[in-house]
C-alpha cells in the first residue's frame, strides 16, 4: 500500500509521541524507584560499615558509594547503570541483582501466563454466557462467582485451595515448584519449568511441575477470569445493543453465530486490552502468591530481600515488574491500534 | 411518577427530591442493599469494638492456644490464645481506619491535579495528564511494598505507600469533569460576577465532581483493602500485636493444617468487607452514571 | 389472492419497573404488493408495527394481535424457526443510519455474501451475486467497494450496501425504516429511486415507514397514518390532500408550501380524542 509523505510524516510524529511518552515513563519509574531508595531512614553508610567508624572512614565510604555527588548526579548516575541492566549487588545472595532475577523471573513468569490462560479460557465464556442470558439466573450466578473472585485476597484462595486440595483431598502437590526428587532433573532452557520438561521428554518431572503448579496457577486464574469475565460481559453487552445485531438477525443469522461470529470479533479488541492489563496486575499478585505457596520467583525473592533489608534486590525487582507492566500498557495500546480496523 | 413535585420549591427540595430518587434505584438492587448493610456493619463494628468484643484482643493464655471455634470463643483463638472474635472486631477498626485514611490523602491529591488541568488547559493540562497516564502506568502493589520496605514497616507507612500510588484515577475523573464545565455558560456567567478561578474550581467544579467521587471511592476501596492486607500479610503493615487481618492471616498460615481457623477467618473478613464495598460501589454507580453498562 | 401482509389489531406492551407502557394500541392494516407507506411522528408505533413483522420486537415487548400474517402465515402461531426462515429469504428491513447497521470489523463484500449463503448459495455462487447487487444498486467498481470496510463508506454507498444486503436473497417484502432521514438531501432522492425501481423491477411489496409525509406521498400508493400507537386514518397517496381526519390535516396543513402566504406555521392541536378513548 502506497504511503503518501505526508501520512509517512504524520506516522513519524505519532512513533516519535509514543517514544517520547515511553521514555518519559521509564524515566518516572526510575525516579520513583530512586527515590524510594534514598527515603530509607537508615543511613546507607552505617548499614555497609556499622556504626563505630572514624568521620573520616564515614566520607571515605560515602564518597565510594558515590553518595558526596549531589542527588541529580547521584540519579544520572542511577540511571546509566540501570540501563546497562547493573541494578548493583544483593547483600543475601552476594550475586548481582541482575544474575538474581534473571534467575527466578522465569518461575513468575510461567505462574502469571498459567494464571492468565485461565483466565481467558474462563472468563471469556462465562462473561459471554452472562451478557446473552443478561438478567437470568445464569447472569446473576456468574456474577455473583465472578464477584468472589475479585473480592477475595489471592493469598487467601492460595492458603484455602492447599487447604481443601492438597491437605484434606491430597489432589494436588503442596508447596514448592517441584517435589525433592525432581529437584534439578530438568536442565532450564527457557527457564519455564512445564516448557523445559516436555521438550527433554521427561514426563515424570513435567507431571510433578503441572501438579506443583496447579493451586498457584488456580489462586492467581480466579482472580483473572473474574476481571476478565467481568470486562467480556460489559463489552458484549455494550456491542449486543448496536443496529448492526439488528441487522444479522434480519438478515435470519442464528443466534449463536450472532454472538460468536459478529458481536465477539467486535470485542475482540478492547478484550485484548484487557487481557494484557489484567496480565500485568496478575504479575503483581504473584509476588503475594509466591509467598503462599514457597513459589521460588521473582516475588519471592523480593519479599527476602526486604526482610534482609536489600534495597538493590528490592528496588531492581521493583523496577523489572515495572517495566513490564508499562510495557504491557503500551502493548495492549499498539494492539487496540493493530486490530481495530477503524483506527488503521 | 410517584410524588414528584413538578416545581421545587427551593434547592434543598429539589435536593431531597433527588436523593430519594437515588435511594429508590439503589434499594431496588438487593446486592446493592446487601454491600449496604456489610459496610454498616463494618463500620458500626468498628465504632463499638470496645463494647462488642468479649475479650481484650491483646490477651494472650498460653493455656487456651489454638483451641477450635466453641461457645466460649466464637472463632477459636490462635497461637498465643487470643479471642479470634475479638481480634477480627478490632481489626475492623484497622480496616476502617487504613480505607478512610487512603481515601483522605489521595483523593484531595488527585482532585486537585485533575481540576487543575481542566480548567486551566492548555499546557499545563498535558503535563498533569501525561504524569498522571506515567502514573497510572505503574504497579500500584509493588510500589507500596517497595516503599514501605524502604521506609520501614508499619500502619502509618503503609497508609502513605497506598495513598500516594492511589490518586491518578481521582485526577482523571475531576479532569473530565472540569474539563465539561469549564465552557460551560454558568462558569461563564460566575466568572463575569467576578469570580476568582479558585473560587470557581472549589464552589463549582469540585461539587459537581462528586457523584463520580463517590462511585469511585468507594470501588477504591476495595482494592485498598486488598492492598493492605497483602501488605499485612508481607508483614510489612501493621505490627504485631495489633490485630490486622492481613497479619492474622499470615501468622495463621503456620497452623493452616492444624488450626485451620486462624487462617481462614481474617481471610473471610476481608473477603466479606471487598465484597460489600464492591456491591455498594455497583449499587451506587447504577444510581450516579446510568450509562456505564455494569 | 392471499394479501402479503395483514395486520389486525395490533398490540405491544412493554411492561417495566415503572409500569406498562402501551406502544402499540390496536393497529389493523393490509397489503399487497404494493408500495405502502407508515407516517407518524415519534412515539407512533410505527417502528415496531415493522419490527413485529420481523419478530424483532425488543425483550420486554409483549405482541398480541387478532391476526399477524405474511403471505397467509400465522405469525403468531409459527414456530421461531419458522419466523427465523422468513428473515432474509421473504422479508427484508433497511434502518436508519447505515453506518451503524453495517458490522465495523468485516469488509461489506463479506457481509452481502452471507445473507446469500445463509439462504443456500454456495461460497462462490454468494460472492458473484454480491457483486450482481452491488452492480444493481450502482455502485461502480463493486470489487474494490465489496473488500471495504463501513467506515470508509459515505453515507449513501453504505445505505446502497444495506439494499443490497436485504435484496441479495430475494424477499418478497422489504420494509425500510427511515432509510433516508440520515442522509444527505441530494443522496436522499437518489436512493429512494433506486429502492422503487429495484422494488417495482422485482414485484416485491415495500412497508416505508418515515415521519415525513411529502416524501411517503410521493414514492407510495397507499399511505396509513399512525398517532400514538393507533392507525389514524389509510388512504390512496394521490387522495391525501382530501384526507378526512383532524390529525392528518394538522400534518398537511404544518407543511411549509411556497403558495402559501407568510407568517408562522399552524401548530398541531392534538385532541386528546384521538389516544383511542372512542
Amino acid at each position: 500500500m502506497a504511503v503518501t509523505t505526508a501520512q509517512a510524516g504524520r506516522g513519524l510524529r505519532i512513533v516519535g509521541r509514543e517514544a517520547g511518552m515511553l521514555l518519559a515513563t521509564f524515566l518516572g519509574l526510575l525516579l520513583i524507584t530512586f527515590v524510594i531508595g534514598r527515603v530509607m531512614p537508615v543511613d546507607p553508610v552505617i548499614a555497609v560499615t556499622g556504626p563505630d567508624i572514624s568521620d573520616e572512614t564515614y566520607a571515605r565510604v560515602k564518597a565510594e558509594m558515590g553518595l558526596d555527588a549531589p542527588l541529580p548526579l547521584q540519579f544520572v548516575r542511577y540511571v546509566a547503570a540501570v540501563i546497562q541492566l547493573d541494578f548493583g549487588t544483593s547483600i543475601m545472595t552476594r550475586n548481582t541483582v541482575a544474575q538474581d532475577i534473571a534467575r527466578v523471573f522465569p518461575a513468575t513468569l510461567e505462574l502469571a501466563t498459567a494464571g492468565v490462560l485461565i483466565g481467558i479460557l474462563i472468563g471469556v465464556p462465562l462473561g459471554i454466557l452472562a451478557a446473552v442470558f443478561r438478567g437470568t439466573a445464569i447472569d446473576g450466578t456468574i456474577r455473583f462467582i465472578t464477584l468472589i473472585g475479585y473480592s477475595a485476597p489471592v493469598f487467601w484462595k492460595g492458603l484455602m485451595l492447599l487447604l481443601v486440595f492438597y491437605a484434606l483431598l491430597g489432589w494436588a502437590e503442596g508447596p514448592g515448584r517441584t517435589s525433592v526428587f525432581q529437584e534439578g532433573v530438568v536442565q532450564p532452557v527457557t527457564g519455564l519449568l512445564l516448557v523445559d520438561a516436555a521438550m527433554a521428554g521427561e514426563w515424570d518431572a513435567f507431571h510433578d511441575a503441572l501438579a506443583h503448579l496447579v493451586l498457584p496457577a488456580i489462586s492467581l486464574g480466579y482472580g483473572a477470569a473474574a476481571y476478565i469475565g467481568r470486562m467480556t460481559r460489559s463489552f458484549m453487552l455494550d456491542q449486543l445493543g448496536q443496529e448492526y445485531v439488528t441487522t444479522a438477525r434480519v438478515k435470519g443469522v442464528p443466534e449463536w453465530r450472532v454472538v460468536l461470529f459478529h458481536v465477539l470479533p467486535n470485542c475482540a479488541v478492547q478484550l485484548v486490552t484487557a487481557i494484557a492489563l489484567t496480565y500485568g496486575l496478575l504479575l503483581e499478585g504473584a509476588v503475594l502468591t509466591e509467598t503462599v505457596f514457597a513459589w521460588p520467583g521473582l516475588g519471592q525473592y523480593m519479599t527476602r530481600a526486604m526482610f534482609n533489608a536489600d534495597m538493590n534486590a528490592v528496588l531492581g525487582g521493583t523496577f523489572v515488574i515495572g517495566v513490564v507492566f508499562v510495557a504491557l500498557n503500551l502493548l495492549s495500546d499498539a494492539l487496540y491500534r493493530a486490530l481495530d480496523p477503524r483506527a488503521r | 411518577m410517584s410524588g414528584l413535585a413538578l416545581e421545587p420549591g427551593s434547592t434543598t427540595s429539589a435536593l431531597r427530591a433527588r436523593l430519594r430518587d437515588g435511594w429508590l434505584i439503589f434499594a431496588a438492587s438487593p446486592a446493592a442493599l446487601v454491600g449496604l448493610v456489610i459496610i454498616l456493619l463494618l463500620v458500626l463494628t468498628g465504632l463499638l469494638a470496645p463494647f462488642i468484643a468479649p475479650y481484650d484482643p491483646y490477651a494472650q493464655s498460653l493455656p487456651d492456644q489454638l483451641k477450635p471455634p466453641s461457645a466460649t470463643h466464637w472463632f477459636g483463638t490462635d497461637e498465643f490464645g487470643r479471642d479470634i472474635l475479638s481480634r477480627i472486631i478490632y481489626g475492623a477498626r484497622v480496616t476502617v481506619g487504613i480505607v478512610l485514611l487512603v481515601v483522605i490523602i489521595a483523593a484531595p491529591i488527585g482532585l486537585a491535579i485533575g481540576c487543575a488541568a481542566g480548567y486551566i488547559g492548555g499546557r499545563v493540562d498535558s503535563v498533569l495528564m501525561r504524569l498522571t497516564d506515567i502514573a497510572l502506568a505503574f504497579p500500584r502493589l509493588v510500589l507500596a511494598l517497595a516503599f514501605v520496605a524502604s521506609l520501614g514497616p508499619g500502619l502509618d507507612h503503609a497508609i502513605l505507600a497506598i495513598a500516594l500510588t492511589g490518586w491518578p484515577p481521582y485526577a482523571r475523573l475531576a479532569r473530565a469533569e472540569a474539563l465539561t464545565l469549564r465552557n460551560s455558560d454558568y462558569i461563564a456567567a460566575v466568572r463575569l460576577l467576578g469570580a476568582s478561578p479558585a473560587r470557581i474550581v472549589l464552589l463549582h467544579v469540585l461539587p459537581l465532581c462528586l457523584p463520580s467521587l463517590l462511585v469511585r471511592a468507594t470501588l477504591d476501596m476495595a482494592g485498598i483493602i486488598l492492598i493492605a492486607a497483602g501488605l499485612g500479610f508481607l508483614g510489612l503493615g501493621a505490627q504485631p500485636p495489633t490485630a490486622e487481618w492481613g497479619a492474622m492471616l499470615s501468622a495463621g498460615r503456620d497452623y493452616l493444617l492444624t488450626a485451620w481457623w486462624v487462617a481462614t477467618i481474617p481471610g473471610l473478613a476481608i473477603f466479606v468487607v471487598s465484597m460489600g464495598f464492591n456491591l455498594m460501589g455497583d449499587g451506587l454507580r447504577d444510581v450516579l452514571d446510568p450509562r456505564q453498562t455494569a | 389472492m392471499t394479501p402479503l401482509v395483514e395486520v389486525t389489531n395490533l398490540r405491544i406492551r412493554f411492561a417495566s419497573r415503572r409500569g406498562v407502557t402501551e406502544a402499540l394500541r390496536g393497529a389493523t392494516f393490509s397489503m399487497g404488493r404494493e408500495k405502502l407507506g407508515i407516517v407518524g411522528e415519534s412515539g407512533s408505533g410505527k417502528s415496531l408495527t415493522g419490527r413485529a413483522l420481523l419478530g424483532l420486537v425488543p425483550a420486554p415487548g409483549e405482541v398480541t394481535a387478532d391476526r399477524l400474517a405474511f403471505d397467509g402465515i400465522d405469525l403468531l402461531r409459527a414456530t421461531p424457526a419458522i419466523r427465523r426462515g422468513l428473515r432474509g429469504r421473504r422479508i427484508g428491513l433497511i434502518m436508519q443510519d447505515p453506518k451503524y447497521a453495517l458490522n465495523p470489523v468485516k469488509a461489506v463484500g463479506g457481509q452481502i455474501a452471507e445473507a446469500a449463503s445463509l439462504h443456500g448459495a454456495s461460497r462462490a455462487t454468494a460472492w458473484r451475486l454480491t457483486l450482481e447487487m452491488l452492480a444493481a444498486v450502482q455502485i461502480r467498481d463493486p470489487e474494490r467497494v465489496a473488500r471495504a470496510f463501513p467506515h470508509q463508506l459515505s453515507g449513501g454507498m453504505a445505505q446502497r450496501i444495506m439494499i443490497a444486503m436485504m435484496l441479495i436473497a430475494e424477499p418478497d417484502l422489504l420494509i425500510a425504516d427511515e432509510p433516508t432521514s440520515a442522509l444527505d438531501v441530494t443522496v436522499q432522492r437518489e436512493v429512494l429511486a433506486l429502492i422503487e425501481g429495484l422494488i417495482r423491477s422485482r414485484g416485491m411489496g415495500l412497508i416505508l415507514i418515515s415521519h415525513d409525509l411529502r416524501l411517503v406521498a410521493r414514492h407510495c400508493d397507499r399511505v396509513v397514518v399512525m398517532y400514538a400507537g393507533r392507525v389514524m386514518e389509510t388512504l390512496p397517496a394521490a387522495d391525501l390532500q382530501q384526507a378526512q381526519h383532524p390529525y392528518t390535516r394538522g400534518l398537511l396543513n404544518c407543511l411549509p408550501a411556497i403558495a402559501r402566504p407568510p407568517g408562522p406555521l399552524p401548530t398541531l392541536a392534538r385532541d386528546p380524542a384521538w389516544l383511542g378513548l372512542e
